[in-house]
């Protein structure tokens, strides 16, 4: 084969940080991690949303639920994230990427659940007296006026979380589970420039834009709070 | 199973603890990494912070910086430095790029902190006569003191738990344990690395946490309520680079 007389610039040569021929010519493998980048973080994301409902209710409950879950939520999220995979493993295997998104979620619970307790224990009293009076049940009064009133601190908690964990997904890179973090590394290994610039401008464009998307959905959902912010 | 028991093993075995790459010298080196870090963020995050937050200024900037260091992946960043030929794999790059990650929390609780103290508190300081050198001294920084506690608590747990990540770019840290325990499928040296990692971050969490219970005054409910409203105000002061 004969290779054509430039050396292309992702070359040990030229090594530049910025290459288009290395975006084309690994196109599919930059594809393949940036989606399983988007769906391991979306899948993350899904189930620590619903996880973290039913734990603030809970921590609603009483004062010592309250400060047993968060500071076990804290106990959690002060353990590295690397070390934590790794302690997961011996309970869900070596070889797939449970660890990441069980260890990701746990972190999410602490971001989640803090950001719902403030949300539902900030609707002011007589709200909640003036639906009582007339006629809400407890469903009702949950979903249909605390929830809503909590939205605001809600949403600023799910939009935490999502870019936090588009970021630190990557660290499962190292341990074989990281998405666009793989390509990072073996971008490092390989001393391809080109191709640890693309990782992190992936995950950073990643993570905008979904913090993008989601502020677009709070002002929406929440159109009475663009007074005061 | 197996593998609980064969990391509690080599635990167990005194020749893991000391010499070449034992645990002990790890855990020094990786102590010793996390603080030169932070106490380099520390220079930098605190004067920035100090200097913005006594002029009321800039709060929008540190704002976006702490928004953009938290989507900037901590594992990125060091294999950008690292791939970068003249800093390359050492202990330096490791060191500078957990600086710049411990910056955010430095600077934006310390902003938050100084410019927070009430305007009608720093009028009543000025119609005293005060300098603004003795507004800084004797007011805004003692006012700022339980935040700025904060921030660096967040900052150290935040290096420390970055630095282990840093052992792929040859910091010699904790992370060598599991790195090295991987490439030659020890499977019981990774998940007891794991381990001693996970229990020295908590018992750093529990030391720093006693501390920023000393510099933060119980006296006053006012002003711990006023502490506590406005640390909520800030975007989020916790860490979310592990």
């Amino acid at each position: 084969v004969i290779l054509s007389a430039a050396p292309s610039c992702y070359s040990r040569s030229v090594n530049a940080w910025f290459c288009s021929q290395y975006v084309q010519d690994y196109s599919s493998d930059i594809q393949h991690a940036f989606v399983q980048h988007v769906e391991l973080s979306a899948l993350i994301l899904a189930i620590a949303i619903v996880l973290s409902f039913p734990l603030a209710l809970l921590a609603l409950r009483t004062r010592l639920l309250r400060s047993s879950i968060l500071s076990t939520l804290g106990i959690i999220y002060t353990i590295p994230s690397l070390a934590l995979f790794v302690l997961l493993q011996p309970a869900f295997g070596v070889t797939h990427a449970t660890p990441v998104i069980v260890a990701l979620v746990a972190y999410a619970q602490l971001l989640l659940v803090r950001n719902v307790l403030v949300g539902l224990e900030e609707v002011p009293a007589e709200v909640l007296e003036a639906a009582r009076g007339t006629g809400y049940g407890p469903a009702r009064l949950l979903f249909g006026v605390r929830i809503p009133l909590a939205l605001p601190a809600i949403l600023a908690g799910i939009r935490l979380t999502t870019v936090s964990t588009i970021s630190l997904l990557s660290v499962g890179g190292l341990i074989q589970q990281g998405g666009l973090g793989q390509l990072i590394l073996d971008g490092q290994q390989r001393d391809i420039r080109a191709q640890v610039l693309t990782g992190v401008v992936l995950i950073v464009a990643l993570a905008l834009a979904a913090d993008l998307v989601l502020l677009a959905a709070q002002r929406l959902a929440t159109p009475w709070a663009r007074a005061r912010t | 199973m197996d593998l609980i028991r064969n990391a509690i093993n080599y635990l167990n075995d005194p020749k893991n603890w000391h010499g070449f790459d034992g645990i002990v010298p790890l855990a020094w080196s990786h102590l010793k990494i996390t603080l030169l870090a932070v106490l380099l963020a520390a220079v930098f995050g605190l004067t920035l912070g100090i200097a913005l937050g006594h002029a009321r200024r800039g709060g929008a900037v540190v704002t976006a910086l702490a928004n953009l260091t938290r989507a900037v992946p901590v594992l990125g960043l060091l294999a950008l430095l690292a791939s970068n030929g003249s800093l390359g794999v050492t202990t330096s790059t490791a060191v500078l790029a957990l600086a710049v990650f411990a910056v955010a929390p430095i600077v934006t609780n310390t902003y938050t902190g100084v410019s927070g103290v009430d305007d009608e508190t720093i009028e009543s300081a000025t119609g005293l006569g005060m300098s603004q050198v003795q507004i800084l001294f004797g007011i805004e920084l003692p006012l700022a003191l339980p935040l700025i506690a904060a921030g660096l608590r967040t900052a150290l747990l935040q290096v420390f738990a970055t630095a282990t990540i840093a052992s792929f770019v040859g910091a010699e840290t904790l992370g060598n344990l599991i790195n090295d325990g991987q490439s030659v499928s020890r499977y019981d040296q990774v998940l007891a690395g794991a381990i001693c990692i996970a229990v020295i971050a908590i018992a750093l969490d529990i030391v720093l946490a006693t501390v920023q219970a000393l510099v933060t005054p119980g006296a006053g409910n006012r002003l711990r309520r006023v502490a506590r409203r406005r640390s909520r105000t800030v975007p989020d002061t916790a860490s979310t680079v592990r």
